[in-house]
């Protein structure tokens, strides 16, 4: 594998709040963490030669397409015209938005950019956005004849149970631990411990999966700073290393892809990116995964090569998942309690791996934290990008 | 949405029709224009393809939160077939109470009313799903 002409790092991360955010816009949430990014990287904002965003379906949210600009002009970053692009690929959006910043200082284009993610949900009834958040998957040949994005999920879980003899307590375990770790995390939308009887005794939405299955509508945003290394390494006291990317793609339908068990783009980019950053499962200290729907995170933990395939919900419940167990999964929160504002959520997985290893994750600080992974799956699993960070 | 979107797929979604690579033999559900494994060899040489609409249940849920359109038929079955020809295909399973579904189980297809946009919007029909 060819090594990237310059290496990367993040130095300033911002974020607001995840939740249903009814006095703010858009554009408000997206200048509060963009700004809270420039200032936490404590550099001029004259110094930004480019912004890419991360953004599922303003459109269909907002009625409102062209957000870069938008988003470019409401920051204060329009009075030299630098580039401000959109990115989009379902839910990964915010992951594949960072990769684009990534490899644009990579290549020798630019030296500094701000990338963010953003969604504003809740201004359409929950209803609608399902509709929206469906429209991830193939609108014309699974939509159509009547599935959601849940059920999608369900349908991979009732494989993954008859196939590996996954439980529905399995997979509440997951959404119980996310809670547990997101009743730590200021920005999480839910800060409240929850029981494997809540989660089961929930209203269904698409068996096995319930209400506490799946992660919220949300509204939120999330920035970050990157730099070219060498510049990084003079103005920023706690630089982190970007040190492997991988984004592998499949088809956008479940029905085209030889397994229901296993999501082949988060293996091949996970791959890709262990390579890349020269690390095996065992380096990882600390990982954000995707956890749309309980069983996206323990078909992740396999996926991404931390457990053997079958044995991510036996794992989750032996507390591997958890502080003090093998790896630390999802210690924001996850997708289910820190909220998952689509777009926002990969910038936001990322923020939480550059804390842990800045050691300034606070109460859910992963001890000696050097380095982390991120990793966001569009829809259901039609893209997944995969983020390896590390410490300087 | 225009009526032209749903009438293009009129064929494949009433008549279960695909499409055959004559080059390598795989048949295709949805149908396409080009063959994924022969690439540019197969332009012009995919043939329509009948799938005979049986099948076996891959894995299946039942949709409490429905999908637009689909409010009237909660709770609903819904599953991923793979068809005796080997593709899978997702769509209702109906005539059966929930309990009666397995993954295994010998379905065939029916034609049916599949969704419709509101009191006056258009009415979608196409192929779902009963036991054998």
């Amino acid at each position: 594998m060819r090594k990237l002409a310059r290496e990367v790092a993040v130095i300033g991360i911002g974020q607001t709040k995840f939740g249903e955010h009814w006095d703010l816009s858009f554009r408000e949430l997206g200048i509060r963490a963009g700004i809270e990014a420039i200032l936490d990287a404590g550099i001029d904002s004259k110094r930004i030669d480019a912004l890419f965003i991360g953004n599922m379906s303003a459109g269909l949210f907002l009625d409102q397409e062209h957000i870069a600009s938008m988003i470019a002009e409401e920051v204060g970053l329009t009075a030299n015209q630098i580039p401000a692009t959109r990115v989009e690929a379902a839910d990964a959006s915010g992951a594949l938005a960072f990769r684009q910043g990534l490899l644009d200082i990579a290549s020798g284009l630019h030296d500094v950019v701000v990338v963010g993610g953003a969604e504003k949900m809740s201004d359409v009834t929950s209803d609608v956005a399902a509709g929206f958040i469906a429209a991830g998957a193939d609108q014309a040949w699974e939509a159509l004849f009547g599935a959601t994005l849940p059920g999608l999920y369900a349908i991979m879980a009732r494989r993954h149970m008859k196939e590996y003899g996954t439980t529905v307590e399995q997979l509440a375990a997951v959404s119980v631990k996310n809670h547990r770790h997101g009743k730590m995390n200021p920005f999480a939308q839910f800060q409240s411990e929850i029981t494997v009887e809540t989660v089961l005794k929930a209203p269904r939405v698409a068996e096995p999966l319930g209400l506490f299955d799946c992660a919220p509508v949300s509204d939120g945003a999330a920035a970050l700073v990157l730099c070219e290394m060498e510049l990084a390494r003079e103005i920023c006291p706690c630089p982190v290393k970007i040190a492997g990317t991988g984004q592998g793609s499949d088809a956008l339908a479940i029905t085209n892809r030889p397994s229901l068990t296993e999501l082949r783009a988060t293996k091949k980019a996970s791959e890709r990116a262990y390579e890349r950053a020269g690390y095996s499962p065992k380096d990882i200290d600390v990982a954000e995964v995707h956890d749309s729907y309980t069983i996206g995170e323990i078909m992740a933990i396999e996926d991404l090569g931390f457990f053997e395939k079958g044995d991510g919900g036996p794992a989750t419940v032996r507390n591997d998942t958890t502080f003090g167990g093998i790896i630390p999964v999802n210690t924001s929160g996850g997708l289910k309690a820190r909220g998952h504002p689509l777009g926002a959520t990969g910038i936001a997985q990322i923020n939480e791996i550059v804390l842990q290893l800045r050691g300034k994750a606070d109460r859910r600080q992963v001890k000696d934290a050097r380095v982390g992974l991120a990793h966001s799956v569009g829809g259901t699993g039609g893209t997944a990008v995969v983020n390896i960070l590390e410490v300087v | 949405m225009g009526v032209a979107r749903y009438w293009r797929q009129q064929d494949q979604r009433y008549n279960l029709r695909g499409a055959r690579c004559t080059i390598c033999g795989n048949v295709f559900f949805p149908s396409r224009m080009m063959c994924p494994v022969c690439h540019r060899r197969s332009l012009g040489k995919m043939e329509k393809y009948h799938f005979i609409g049986s099948g076996k249940v891959a894995s299946f849920t039942i949709v409490h939160d429905p999908a637009p359109g689909y409010r009237s038929q909660v709770p609903y079955i819904l599953a991923v077939i793979e068809l005796d020809e080997g593709d899978m295909i997702l769509g209702q399973i109906v005539d059966c109470p929930p309990s009666d579904v397995g993954i295994g189980s010998e379905v065939e297809m029916v034609f049916r009313k599949l969704s419709e946009e509101g009191r006056s919007g258009t009415i979608q029909y196409g192929y779902k799903f009963r036991l054998k």
